[in-house]
């Protein structure tokens, strides 16, 4: 039954309708994502304590969390190989897989980066790229509870990884769950670094829904490197229509 | 200005600036080299967050075009205010995106931006900068150049493909229903 939920997942998404032409954002559930998106903005402020805009500093020094982050990045490492392999990506798959297998190796189980440091940069990717490089649309927007801005396209794409992860497979229970411990540390820090800016687009957006959704969905499209981002020429646009 | 000034304005505006002044690679490349010097001594002097505050206050002024950024982020609004509401609400807007940005730029303390290179792109020059920061994969940070305001400005950024323009105007649209869509409100709420 598990086996076959990607699948019944994919048939889902390639059902979704792709988004009118010409508009940007496609979110026929704004109703809905705005409720679970007034539940993230009052989880993040139960996290980040009183607002009193304090700088309340990192909560772990710089250098260490990079440790943290390197060793859950490099987990996720054997995952993005074969998803650079299913998007036909030689450059990418080879570049993940000779990092992984340096950083494994020479950087202590992937707690240091040495690849980075001879300019082999990670080219991050997950099974959502892989299905945008196959055609499929992004789909409608969704906000996600916890997890944040969505699309119909990526959600299916981290169930998918989920399922696909050949270290999942082959993996030993002590490596996987230190993945996943690692993977956890990984986001609660990567919250911390960007948590100012988090916060400020909650805190100080006229309407957080509508700048969060923007900034997701352009900043994904701009990781995705697909499609060209919208051009604006305000001098020959003036009213911004 | 009235609106048929205005239109005889910026329709030469329009026609003139391939001829008279030549949008250049190298002069974008040398304003944002120019702009990312200042932004990198401000974020390297450790002053307080109002004087950085008012620091790119001064750059926005010296750099971009604050009149074209602001007219386009207020979108079919400008077309109904009045001369005198326009320039109070530019002024206004100047000082929002300078806390605001001012705010974003001081969490790169600690960082460099550094200039990557320019290319041609439609009828304006894009920048590429990297901001490097530490423990953190560096950012990518656009600037898009033009001369249609008369010299080489900047009229619009883009970190990581999110675009400044397109995201303010959705803010200010957003903050103009919050007002009733009054603009003297909307110019009290954010020139404050």
């Amino acid at each position: 039954m598990l086996r076959i939920l990607p699948l019944t997942l994919l048939l889902v998404i390639a059902g979704c309708s792709a988004a009118p032409v010409g508009q940007t954002v496609h979110d026929p559930y704004e109703g809905a994502n705005r409720q679970v998106h007034t539940f993230n903005k009052n989880v993040n402020a139960a996290l980040s304590g009183d607002d009193d805009g304090e700088d309340r500093g990192p909560m772990l020094h710089p250098d260490l969390s990079a440790l943290v982050i390197n060793f859950s990045d490099n987990a996720g490492g054997p995952g993005m190989v074969l998803n650079g392999l299913l998007q036909g990506n030689i450059k990418s798959a080879s570049t993940n897989a000779f990092r992984f297998v340096l950083n494994t190796l020479v950087g202590i189980g992937g707690i240091f980066d040495p690849a980075d440091a001879i300019g082999l940069e990670e080219i991050e990717t997950d099974f959502g790229h892989t299905m945008a490089v196959w055609g499929i649309p992004e789909g409608a927007y969704l906000e996600l509870p916890l997890l944040g801005p969505s699309s119909e396209r990526d959600i299916t794409g981290r169930v998918v990884d989920m399922f696909i992860d050949p270290l999942g497979h082959y993996g030993t229970d002590t490596q996987n769950t230190a993945a996943t411990v690692a993977g956890i540390g990984a986001r609660v820090l990567k919250r911390d670094q960007y948590g100012a800016a988090i916060d400020s687009v909650f805190n100080e957006s006229a309407d957080s829904y509508v700048q969060t959704r923007l900034i997701y969905l352009q900043n994904r499209r701009f990781d995705l490197g697909l499609e060209a981002a919208e051009e604006v020429d305000p001098y020959a646009d003036l009213y911004g229509e | 200005m009235n609106r048929r000034q205005m239109i005889a304005v910026t329709t030469s505006a329009m026609i003139l600036p391939q001829t008279v002044h030549a949008l250049s690679v190298d002069a974008s490349q040398q304003l944002v080299s120019g702009l990312v010097a200042e932004v990198n001594a401000i974020i390297a002097s450790g002053q307080s967050e109002a004087a950085m505050i008012n620091e790119f206050a001064r750059i926005f002024d010296v750099y971009s075009d604050v009149p074209t950024i602001a007219r386009y982020c207020l979108g079919a609004d400008a077309r109904s205010a009045s001369p005198a509401e326009m320039q109070a609400y530019t002024v206004a807007f100047r000082s929002y995106i300078a806390r605001k940005y001012g705010r974003r730029f001081r969490e790169f303390i600690g960082g460099e931006i550094t200039v990557q290179g320019a290319v041609p792109v439609k009828s304006w020059i894009e920048v590429e900068t990297a901001v490097l920061l530490r423990g953190r994969s560096p950012l990518q940070m656009d600037f898009h150049v033009s001369d249609r305001s008369g010299s080489h400005k900047f009229f619009n950024f883009i970190i990581e493909g999110v675009n400044m323009l397109l995201t303010e105007r959705a803010e200010i649209g957003a903050l103009l229903d919050r007002q009733g869509r009054d603009m003297n409100a909307l110019i009290a709420q954010i020139g404050s």
